[in-house]
């Protein structure tokens, strides 16, 4: 025990001066402090370019050509429905934005994935338990579904950051968190004028 | 005091029977009725038996034990945590300083006291569960104030906020996603703003805390490894840097703030 502390203490001191210089050290250190769990794997501690981007703590300052380079990689990276199928089923799509459960280590990998929408949006207007991380999503069908919104929902769910570098919304379709029928059924549950999201409650 | 805590203990076991605890409304029901009481009271009094408790192969109390002030002072010693000990050349929490003496002093296996050093639901607390509560409970009403002074503090508080924003895992979460704003909730949890003076000292500052929906007194270290759970993240180590890393930072962003622990959980 001690003689592990003191390595760790040693190569603090040494390295935690900027924010991308401690970075390498971190990761060491990260590996020491974790143990896999189920599907809560020690692979999960490694961060990918878009991560790394987005770890900067607060007020550093960010390299914007490299942001924009990554936004332009991002976008190519989306992979659209075939045959502009972006509309499953809205009641399907409903059961993915209220499950907050998936890939954690608790839960069991043989279940669906959740979307978890309602942890940080406002949908359905009857629907109390929603969280407010992210704006309102009440009434977005009101948008419509041309051909534009239809794309511009699906690469917000596939890959936030397409739009809007370091969003804390998660990657949906990039990360693997949902499948394409999932998709396709939230974005359903979002667009379809019989959703609930898009009826005023009396 | 000795019928209060009674009264407290048949109300804990009602709850618990009754199942009811997800709810919020049992909370405002339960603060209703018990007003300031909270059953953590109960592990205060067992933390403080198991300190004055000849235990392990040596058969010694663990009043040898140094938490900063000097052996055997407990009083506002938690408030100065995490610090540097120089006879660990580490910064450390109040968690891996106890299970330092444990061993050191009372000559006890590392890891049988550290293999399951969080109780399950339906479990007894754990003897470092207790004890933590009591030692937040000599530190009740005293000001926040980690030490700072040492390079290798100084230097787990950079760590701790470098951790505090550093997003991986399959849903790209680091603290900041949830704890970085104020005011702010998932469904309907309210999320402390724990890069803010207030919310973090609100938070720091409550923890240990007995959770009515688990029936147990919780400390800080398991509030951390339950948020790494939510972030998709694999477990935290009890006592890890990264542990007293994230618990230097919140602490010191806590500075000034008043010590409330233990406090009372939904
Ligand atoms: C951890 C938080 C979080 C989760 C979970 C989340 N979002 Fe978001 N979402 C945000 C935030 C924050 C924004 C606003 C910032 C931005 O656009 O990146 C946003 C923006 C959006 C937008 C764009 C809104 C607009 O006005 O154009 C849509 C659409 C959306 N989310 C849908 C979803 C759906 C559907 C799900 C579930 C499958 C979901 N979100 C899950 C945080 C989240
Ligand atoms: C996905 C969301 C999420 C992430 C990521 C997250 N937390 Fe939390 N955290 C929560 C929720 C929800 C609560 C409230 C839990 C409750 O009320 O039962 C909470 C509670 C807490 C509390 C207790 C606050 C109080 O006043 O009782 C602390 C401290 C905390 N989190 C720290 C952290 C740290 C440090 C990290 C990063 C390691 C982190 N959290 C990551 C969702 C999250």
């Amino acid at each position: 025990m001690k003689a592990l502390s003191k390595g760790i203490i040693i190569t603090l001191l040494a390295s935690v001066v900027t924010w991308t210089m401690a970075s390498d050290d971190v990761e060491a250190i990260l590996q020491n402090s974790f143990v896999a769990k189920n599907q809560a794997t020690m692979d999960r501690l490694e961060r990918d370019a878009v991560q790394a981007a987005c770890s900067a703590p607060r007020g550093m300052p960010l390299n914007n050509d490299m942001l924009t380079t990554l936004r332009q990689e991002r976008l190519k990276a989306v992979v659209l429905p075939a045959n502009s199928q972006y509309l499953g089923d809205w009641q399907r799509g409903s059961d993915v934005a209220g499950n907050g459960r998936g890939l954690q280590s608790s839960d069991d990998p043989s279940k669906p994935n959740g979307g978890n929408c309602y942890a940080c949006h406002k949908l359905a207007p009857d629907e109390v338990a929603y969280g407010t991380l992210g704006p309102s999503l009440t009434g977005y069908g009101a948008r419509g579904q041309s051909e534009a919104m239809l794309k511009y929902t699906w690469t917000k769910l596939w890959d936030t950051h397409v739009y809007n570098l370091c969003s804390h919304m998660p990657r949906f379709g990039a990360q693997g968190i949902l499948t394409e029928q999932q998709l396709k059924d939230v974005m359903a549950y979002l667009l379809d004028p019989a959703s609930p999201v898009n009826k005023a409650v009396e | 005091m000795k019928r209060h805590h009674l009264c407290v203990a048949q109300f804990a076991v009602w709850l618990c029977s009754a199942q009811l605890v997800a709810d919020e409304g049992v909370f405002d029901q339960y603060r209703d009725l018990m007003g300031d009481e909270n059953p953590a009271v109960f592990i205060v009094d067992e933390g403080e038996e198991l300190w004055f408790m000849p235990g392990g192969p040596e058969s010694t109390t663990l009043e040898a034990c140094d938490l900063g002030l000097g052996p055997g002072i407990t009083a506002g010693a938690y408030v100065r945590f995490p610090r540097y000990f120089a006879d660990t050349d580490a910064v450390m929490d109040l968690e891996s300083r106890l299970v330092y003496c444990m061993t050191t002093i009372q000559g006890r296996d590392l890891k049988t006291l550290t293999a399951k050093p969080y109780s399950q639901r339906g479990d007894f607390g754990t003897e470092i569960e207790a004890l933590v509560t009591w030692l937040a409970a000599e530190s009740e009403g005293a000001t926040i104030a980690p030490e700072q002074t040492h390079a290798a503090e100084r230097a787990m508080f950079n760590l701790g906020e470098e951790i505090f924003f550093y997003r991986a895992g399959p849903h790209d979460f680091s603290c900041a996603t949830c704890h970085e704003q104020s005011g702010m909730r998932i469904r309907l949890q309210a999320l402390p703003d724990l890069t803010s003076q207030s919310g973090a000292s609100e938070a720091w500052g409550s923890w240990p805390a007995y959770r009515i929906s688990q029936g147990l007194v919780r400390t800080m270290g398991w509030r951390l490894r339950d948020c790494f759970r939510q972030q998709r993240w694999p477990e935290l180590q009890m006592g890890s840097e990264v542990s007293v890393a994230l618990q230097t930072y919140m602490a010191v962003n806590a500075a000034g703030g008043t010590m409330a622990a233990p406090g009372l959980k939904r």
